[in-house]
């Protein structure tokens, strides 16, 4: 046992000497969280629209006062002849344009409904699909409360809310796949690379030949990082929940205990690199595309897998961050129990076993 | 022939890769404090040998025991009786003298106490006291190769394993290791080398040739020079070498 802890203790040795890779690794999701949150944000704020209005009623310019208030939209055009539509779409200066038809209270109220016609820039498909949500929202919105008022008039309006994230904080999906990403990374990349080396350095030689057993060698890897990714993924949450405001409606207990399954799990893929890897080179290697970008691809954490054609979504069944992500996402924001999220995690747990297995076999060979 | 005591053992050792055989029948024995070189140019089979000796490679056939435990049953503790030096002077770049001491002789279950008590004594010895909290990284290669050959024999092994120890490093420094490594077999560790370097067979007790995996001679330098009326061990190579053609 001294031997394993004695092993242990070169380890964290190493890591505190590579000071500057463990800044990096901590400083990483730090700036990430901050810059996703922030900056490289999903969500519409100040979008430039013009307003098309045929009608110029009480109704029309209380809709476009909503629009305008509600902090998602600025008024850069208001336009009165429907041939300035197109030029001024295309000219980017706007990014939708919002049409109410003539007599547009007057409608509601003899037959019951009126149309808006939104005319979306579609260039930036993602961009013009938010801000016609959002406009549609908004419109919804203001509708629902005018049948309160005037409970006689009913214009039928398709409602929509975003559930569980209402306010549709782009902080929210980004920490679950920040955690997912970095605590992947963080283990492992490093401990296949710390592995490599020292079979690159020929110290390995001189470890497999001292009475430490080779569960220890890599039992005495493993530990150091699991410590360090642990802390990272505090520090993530922290910084979600402090920040962001992100809730944390599930246990924390179970959510630490998926975060210690996710660390398990990425560790065991690192040993499994480490068997695949003679160089410290092609360790990185490896997991630059085993992991990195998959996970920023697939998992879900960019691109929503629903809108992924049918072959990328069956490879993002593949892929851990993608299970993971969602059990964090049920757990933090939907306060989901064990009861909802179990089937991802037997998913991982059993991943993990794989990978184990792999590294058995893989791992014999190279002792003989 | 002799009383003196059989440390390590090899009967019939081969080792195949593939279709390859790297040692193809091997037989020969060292005894203890004896100072045993294995000679043969790269590619020889010399790594592979020693690597089964070591425990890092099982043979794919033949009986070996290394201080009196079967390589094949009792590998573990073969382990604790060997050291083991690398051609590349394994030692960790990013820690201190002083925390490699402390970690190898940790792994070999020495206490902290004697670590501390040897360790004085082996720096002072190879005038490194002053050094001790300086990274390997900053070393230079003969400061490093002497420092690997302290460690491999600090927690008193019957046998250490030295494979290639001298490559890369200049002629004073090869000499001064030399003189270690009689040191270390007065002391009576058994010192098992591999080298390329022919005039270092002369440093040995007994030497092997060998030439594509197998042996080809087999005694003291003296014995070798003698049967193949050759005036250094080199020549006796040479023509060994030439036989094979």
């Amino acid at each position: 046992m001294n031997r394993f802890f004695g092993f242990v203790g070169k380890e964290s040795l190493h890591i505190i000497r590579d000071l500057r890779t463990m800044m990096i690794l901590f400083g990483i999701p730090v700036v990430q969280i901050l810059l996703f949150g922030y900056v490289l944000t999903n969500e519409i704020k100040d979008a430039d629209i013009a307003i098309l209005d045929h009608s110029r009623d009480v109704v029309t310019s209380e809709i476009t006062a909503k629009l305008l208030s509600s902090g998602y939209f600025r008024l850069a055009a208001d336009i009165s002849s429907t041939d300035e539509v197109e030029p001024l779409l295309r000219s980017g200066r706007v990014r939708q344009v919002i049409i109410f038809e003539p007599m547009f209270a007057a409608r509601m109220v003899r037959e019951g409904s009126a149309a808006v016609q939104i005319v979306a820039d579609g260039s930036d498909a993602n961009a013009a699909n938010m801000v016609v949500s959002y406009a549609t929202a908004v419109i919804g919105d203001y509708v629902s409360g005018m049948q309160e008022m005037r409970p006689g008039v009913a214009p039928v309006r398709a409602e929509t809310r975003m559930l569980f994230n209402e306010e549709l904080k782009s902080a929210f999906t980004f920490v679950p796949g920040t955690m997912a990403l970095i605590l992947m990374i963080l283990s492992a990349m490093m401990t296949s690379v710390s592995i490599a080396r020292e079979k690159e350095k020929g110290t390995m030689e001189v470890l497999l030949v001292s009475p430490l057993r080779p569960v220890q060698i890599v039992l005495g890897k493993v530990l150091p990082y699991v410590v360090l990714a642990f802390l990272n993924a505090v520090i993530i949450i922290v910084l979600g929940v402090l920040v962001f405001d992100m809730p944390v409606m599930g246990s924390t207990a179970l959510l630490m205990g998926v975060t210690l399954l996710y660390i398990s799990l990425s560790l065991s893929m690192g040993i499994m690199i480490s068997t695949m890897a003679r160089t410290q080179q092609t360790a990185i290697f490896i997991s630059m595309f085993m992991l990195l970008l998959p996970v920023m691809l697939l998992s879900g954490f960019i691109f929503p897998i629903s809108s992924m054609p049918l072959i990328l979504q069956w490879m993002s069944k593949l892929i851990p961050a993608t299970y993971f992500i969602v059990i964090i996402q049920n757990l933090m924001l939907k306060g989901a129990g064990i009861g909802f999220v179990w089937v991802e995690m037997v998913v991982l747990a059993g991943m993990m076993l794989l990978f184990i297995v792999v590294s058995v076999l893989k791992f014999k060979p190279r002792l003989e | 022939m002799d009383s003196r005591e059989v440390v390590i053992e090899a009967r019939d050792m081969v080792k195949r890769f593939g279709s390859f055989t790297a040692n193809d029948r091997l037989n020969f024995h060292v005894y203890r404090g004896e100072i045993f070189g294995l000679l043969g140019a790269n590619g020889a089979g010399k790594t592979t040998a020693l690597k089964i000796l070591c425990g890092l490679s099982k043979p794919t056939s033949g009986e070996i025991r290394v201080a009196g435990y079967s390589v094949r049953h009792n590998p573990n503790q073969i382990k604790r009786n060997i050291g083991y030096m690398s051609q590349k002077f394994s030692l960790y770049e990013d820690l201190t003298i002083l925390e490699n001491i402390r970690f190898f002789a940790g792994i070999y279950g020495m206490r902290r106490r004697e670590i501390r008590k040897r360790s004085a004594t082996m720096l002072k010895k190879l005038g490194l006291e002053h050094a001790a909290g300086r990274l390997i990284a900053d070393l230079p290669t003969g400061w490093r190769q002497k420092l690997a050959f302290s460690i491999a024999i600090f927690h008193d092994p019957q046998i250490v394993f030295l494979d290639e120890p001298t490559g890369g490093v200049d002629p004073i420094t090869r000499r001064q290791f030399w003189e270690m490594i009689y040191e270390a077999a007065s002391r009576g560790i058994t010192v098992f080398v591999t080298t390329h370097y022919m005039d270092e067979a002369e440093y040995c007790d007994r030497v092997t040739i060998m030439t594509d995996g197998q042996i080809m001679a087999i005694g003291s330098p003296a014995e070798l020079k003698s049967a193949y009326k050759a005036e250094s061990i080199d020549e006796v190579f040479r023509m060994l070498a030439r036989n094979i053609e």
